[in-house]
């Protein structure tokens, strides 16, 4: 079905055109959207679209890192300063879908995909929306929870810390067909240290629940205490905790709920 | 329904047309260009079949809005030959036996020369990770993955 395309010079414009129209979607990659309709989705009448180079912006200037919604996997992997980000951005695809997809975009993604936003969750970034009522930052999670209703909303960029060390980030995806394939689980775990102890630890999961989450009760048991087998252990036996996996052709929530807490303990002790 | 006027480079030549709104590249170059040589696998991203090169960057055709290509410049398989003469990454396919039923190897052929444009002599480890978007269901892999190490070789030997 034909489908009207709206493009704009202007984020404001776009997110203007986009927020004022229910069966409006925003097109970035098209990884997401151009899928839908391939495949016949009639909700989607409209197709928003902005070339604002704002939205393909990435400022690594400071501690705090900034990409823009519009940046590739492909612009994440050529840009040095983002290396802590390299290994998330290299699991998603092949080199094709990494050319096209965008940070913004993987927000959206449904399990068992949107793996890069498994890492932002870890991070704790920022994300910067321009709704009807104008542009705010929320928090990822807040993001993630209401992400059903966010579709009217334009994603203008994604912002994190930087991590203090490479060894306190750590991400790892679990993927039946290597180099490429969807998640089985995917896990990122930051890990902020003081004093020799894990302090302020986010440790995030893909494909266990309807969207990204968190798990809390490993952050905590993991918190104030020394990254030992110990420590390690008391993480993976709670890993499960609050999760709510699906099953799909890649494995069984049973399954998912079986191996999340063995995959938690090699990321933790980092092993490969 | 209104169309959108295109303008783009395809294979070197500039074509032009009208296309309808949400129409994907991929039935742009078949159905209005007549160029089969890009083929619908799975429509969503998940096969290579589809694979073209956009200002030298690999893409899938199928997911990408034919309107965005306005002004730059497409390369498909069908571009690739010179006249009578296979491109080298051609002649190697054929000499090592890379296609079989050769459903998926326009898409092969041009994730493998985006590879070899900007890497002339890959490791076998980059060979496979570049055509990792690409799945084959006959050869079992190893005879395309020779023949992009065999090209990238012959090509060096003739420089």
């Amino acid at each position: 079905m034909p489908v009207t395309v709206k493009t704009f010079a202007n984020f404001g414009e776009a997110a203007s055109a986009l927020s004022s129209d229910r069966s409006a979607r925003y097109l970035g990659g098209g990884t997401l959207v151009m899928r839908a309709l391939n495949e016949g989705d009639v909700s989607i009448s409209t197709v928003v679209r902005a070339t604002d180079l704002a939205l393909t912006r990435i400022d690594v200037a400071s501690s705090r890192v900034t990409i823009g919604a519009g940046v590739t996997f492909a612009r994440i992997l050529a840009e040095r300063e983002l290396a802590f980000l390299h290994a998330p951005a290299r699991s998603i695809g092949g080199p094709a879908v990494r050319n096209m997809g965008t940070v913004g975009g993987n927000l959206f993604a449904p399990s068992p995909y949107g793996d890069f936003t498994v890492a932002l969750l870890a991070l704790d970034a920022t994300v910067s929306v321009q709704g009807g009522l104008g542009a705010r930052d929320m928090p990822i999670e807040e993001f993630l929870q209401s992400r059903e209703r966010q579709n009217g909303a334009l994603v203008l960029a994604v912002s994190c810390q930087r991590p203090a060390g490479a060894d306190a980030f750590r991400y790892r995806k679990i993927a039946r067909v290597k180099p490429k394939g969807g998640s089985v689980i995917t896990l990122a775990a930051h890990l902020p240290s003081s004093g020799g102890r894990v302090s302020g630890a986010r440790i995030a999961l893909g494909s266990m629940a309807a969207t990204q989450i968190r798990a809390r009760a490993a952050e905590r048991a993991l918190e104030g205490r020394a990254l030992d087998d110990t420590a390690i252990n008391a993480a993976a036996a709670v890993a499960a905790e609050g999760v709510s996996p699906a099953d799909n052709a890649l494995g069984s929530a049973w399954y998912r709920r079986e191996i999340v807490g063995v995959h938690l303990r090699r990321l933790l002790s980092g092993l490969e | 329904m209104t169309k959108t006027a295109l303008q783009f480079r395809h294979n070197g030549r500039d074509v032009a047309l009208f296309v309808d709104g949400g129409v994907n590249l991929l039935v742009a170059l078949r159905e209005l260009i007549g160029d089969m040589t890009p083929k619908f696998g799975c429509g969503q991203g998940g096969c290579g079949a589809c694979s073209v090169l956009i200002d030298g960057e690999l893409h899938l055709s199928c997911l990408t809005l034919a309107e965005t290509v306005n002004g730059r410049a497409v390369e498909t398989l069908d571009g690739l030959k010179d006249g009578p003469n296979l491109h080298p990454l051609q002649r190697a396919f054929m000499e090592q036996f890379a296609a079989q039923c050769g459903y998926c190897t326009p898409g092969m052929l041009m994730a493998a020369k985006a590879l070899l444009d900007r890497n002339p002599s890959p490791s076998r480890a980059e060979v496979i990770e570049a055509i990792s978007g690409n799945i084959c269901r006959c050869t079992g892999y190893e005879p395309i993955i020779n023949a992009v190490l065999a090209a990238a070789s012959g090509g060096r030997a003739r420089a």
